[in-house]
């Protein structure tokens, strides 16, 4: 009796969370795409199934290739940028310099503010009138000319930029774990077969830090994806819609223009990005260590 | 019989606060309760989400700040009230223009009542700045309007404070098109979405000189929010702005006299037409029969010539009911109460775009998204933008 009971508390305990979390995460995603077969507009209208047609719809417009694109831009940079900046940061501050505490805490103080924070003072850096030009400008050099924000092919970099200066931090603070968590008598070992430094680093640091490597990298890849507040604050998806992203678009189309079926689409659209980054990874590891369970 | 308001409001700046504070005072001397339900926020945005999920879940306010389509959007959900009684007792028909009477009613009955009538047509200037560059009044036509731009730019002061996000970027537009073409042109082109108006001759000339305004625009311009830019004017940084009369509003907080310290005028070309911008208030549909007496009393209360004249004192605009007494009013309300009373007349009241009074939110969002293209991205010809634009009224 007693032994049942045991047994059956862990999944008594567990119930709770589980439902919630089924209604809420599963239940809305399964609303969402019916949602996105409808032909719902203002209010959620569950009269009248189209089928795809909300896709096609999604397809043809320019605004949502745009939103792809930029995407694909902002994530290969922000993530690429931050994992290689942090990886340079956590090297270097691995060389067991001085204050080394204070220093990381410096650069991973980024990541404890908002993505608005963020935004709104990368706006103000960035904006010609107000930040980096205007200073070399009353420093008497008239000819600098960064306005990368205001121009619409080059506004999205500026997002990137932002992202990049405050992830960086976190992506150091990973590796940094990773770095220390390495046996020391391997580096001695490999000096004490003559390996130089950069050759420690490269054939047998890098290879241990690939776990590392890849958490950083799904972690990274699902922000930006799912990236809405920094976009908002930097730019608001402009000029124009130069810098909308399918987050921004998604709301954007949903709840001011009245196209909720459109929005529920490019929401699905969304969920099938993330998993596809999502999925291959957790089927590897859960796959790689079965005996962990 | 009293019985209790909620109303759902977006207006929570200074002078809209007291506007709706006075509408408080009206409705409790008269015995009801007042319950205020303000979101601020997103331009209204924000107010529309909460109304819905307030309205699917069955718990209507009384009245909501709702306005344009919507109003027929929600009309169509079958949830607002018929508010025919009321307005055949104040006789509505005959103090509204019928065009702005027509967007407040859904199938040949009232189901919103009108607060107040922005115009959105305007050009303002700064007197200091105009002197400066040596430009005397303001101007009354494009070919005017650029040859003062550029004095102003040789000056060495910003000739025009623009904002650039799509709702400003659209504003400016509109009364471009408007300016360019008339207020006819403008009705089949923005309003109607007629595709032969969208890519005629006056179509390409509007966008022609809607990019050249850009050369007259400072770099900073791009996300600045409207009322920074009214700020440059006020501070004679720059002189002109092309925005709707809440400007005055920030022109009046900061100390400027109308006419003496800052100019008003429609915008170039449009002297005889009129962009309005009207906001509204829909009536939901309520069970409880004591609220439905206090909801006919506040849309009369609303109506009324009281509320009229001090609610649009305070918010810069100016009443929508025709016949008005103006002599409290300052210079850019008279004219602009004079412009709407004449246009009423002659056709040339129509609609803004911009500011979500003439087409559907779907269709309106797209055009916007055009227009800000075209404008933020040098390298789309007028013909690639004229078709953009095209492309982007066929949305449903």
């Amino acid at each position: 009796m007693s032994r049942s009971f045991e047994s059956l508390l862990p999944k008594l305990v567990v119930a709770p969370a589980f439902v919630l979390g089924f209604a809420f995460i599963y239940g809305l995603m399964v609303w969402n795409g019916v949602l996105s077969v409808t032909a719902s507009r203002m209010l959620p209208n569950y009269d009248e199934f189209v089928g795809l047609a909300q896709y096609e719809k999604l397809f043809e417009m320019d605004r949502w290739w745009v939103a792809l694109k930029n995407l694909g831009i902002f994530s290969l940079l922000y993530v690429g940028g931050a994992l290689v900046l942090g990886l340079v940061l956590a090297i270097l501050l691995d060389q067991k310099v001085r204050a080394e505490g204070f220093l990381r805490t410096v650069y991973l103080y980024p990541m404890a503010l908002s993505f608005i924070v963020t935004g709104t003072a990368w706006k103000w850096i960035l904006n010609p009138s107000l930040g980096i030009e205007k200073l070399m400008h009353d420093l008497g050099w008239t000819d600098f000319h960064f306005d990368w924000l205001v121009q619409s092919d080059t506004a999205i970099y500026c997002v990137v930029i932002a992202g990049i200066w405050q992830s960086a931090g976190f992506a150091m603070a990973l590796f940094l774990a990773g770095l220390r968590g390495i046996d020391d008598s391997i580096i001695k070992a490999a000096q004490m077969d003559g390996a130089s430094l950069p050759r420690i680093y490269w054939r047998i640091i890098l290879p241990v830090l690939r776990p590392v490597v890849f958490s950083t990298i799904l972690v990274l890849s699902h922000l930006s994806i799912k990236s809405f507040d920094l976009v908002m604050a930097l730019t608001a998806g402009g000029p124009g819609y130069a810098t909308d992203v399918p987050a921004t678009f998604m709301y954007v189309m949903s709840f001011t223009r009245g196209q909720i079926g459109l929005g529920a689409a490019s929401a699905t659209m969304m969920l099938a990005t993330v998993a596809a980054v999502v999925v291959p990874y957790l089927y590897s590891e859960l796959r790689a260590k079965p005996h962990d369970r | 019989m009293a019985g209790q308001v909620e109303v759902l409001h977006y207006w929570t700046s200074g002078g809209e606060a007291k506007s709706v504070a006075g509408l408080r005072a009206m409705m409790e001397a008269k015995g009801h309760v007042w319950k205020d339900f303000a979101v601020a926020g997103g331009g209204g945005d924000n107010a529309a989400t909460v109304l819905k999920s307030r309205v699917v879940s069955g718990n209507a306010p009384t009245a909501a700040q709702v306005k344009g389509p919507a109003i027929q959007e929600w009309a169509s959900e079958a949830v607002l009230a018929n508010l025919d009684s009321v307005a055949k007792a104040e006789k509505w028909d005959s103090l509204l223009p019928q065009v702005v009477a027509n967007g407040l009613k859904y199938k040949g009955n009232y189901v919103a009542v009108p607060v107040n009538v922005h115009r959105v047509n305007w050009l303002w200037g700064s007197s200091a700045a105009l002197k400066k560059a040596g430009v005397a009044g303001m101007p009354k036509t494009w070919d005017e309007f650029f040859a003062a731009a550029d004095k102003i730019k040789k000056a060495g002061l910003i000739a025009v404070a623009h904002s650039g996000q799509n709702i400003w970027d659209f504003t400016t537009f509109e009364s471009v098109v408007l300016g360019v073409g008339g207020a006819k042109f403008y009705d089949d082109a923005l309003v109607k979405l007629d595709q032969k108006a969208l890519t005629s001759e006056t179509m390409k000339k509007s966008l022609e000189t809607f990019r050249r305004i850009k050369a007259y625009v400072d770099p900073a311009a791009p996300g600045r929010d409207w009322n920074l830019s009214t700020a440059l004017v006020i501070q004679d940084k720059a002189a002109f702005q092309f925005m709707g009369d809440w400007a005055k509003g920030e022109f009046v907080a900061a100390g400027k006299a109308p006419g003496k310290d800052f100019l008003c005028a429609a915008a170039p070309g449009s002297a005889n037409a009129y962009t309005f911008n009207v906001d509204s208030f829909a009536m939901f549909r309520l069970k409880d029969v004591g609220a439905q007496k206090a909801q006919s009393d506040l849309a009369a209360t609303i109506m009324g010539t009281e509320f009229q004249q001090v609610f649009n004192l305070n918010k810069g605009s100016i009443p929508v009911r025709l016949n008005m007494p103006m002599d409290k009013f300052d210079d850019c309300a008279k004219l602009s109460s004079k412009d709407f009373v004449e246009t009423a007349k002659h056709g040339g009241l129509v609609p803004s775009v911009a500011h979500g009074m003439a087409i559907k939110p779907a269709a309106e969002g797209a055009i916007k998204d055009a227009v800000s293209q075209f404008w933020s991205d040098d390298k789309i010809s007028v013909a690639d933008g004229m078709k953009n634009l095209a492309k982007a009224a066929a949305t449903k």
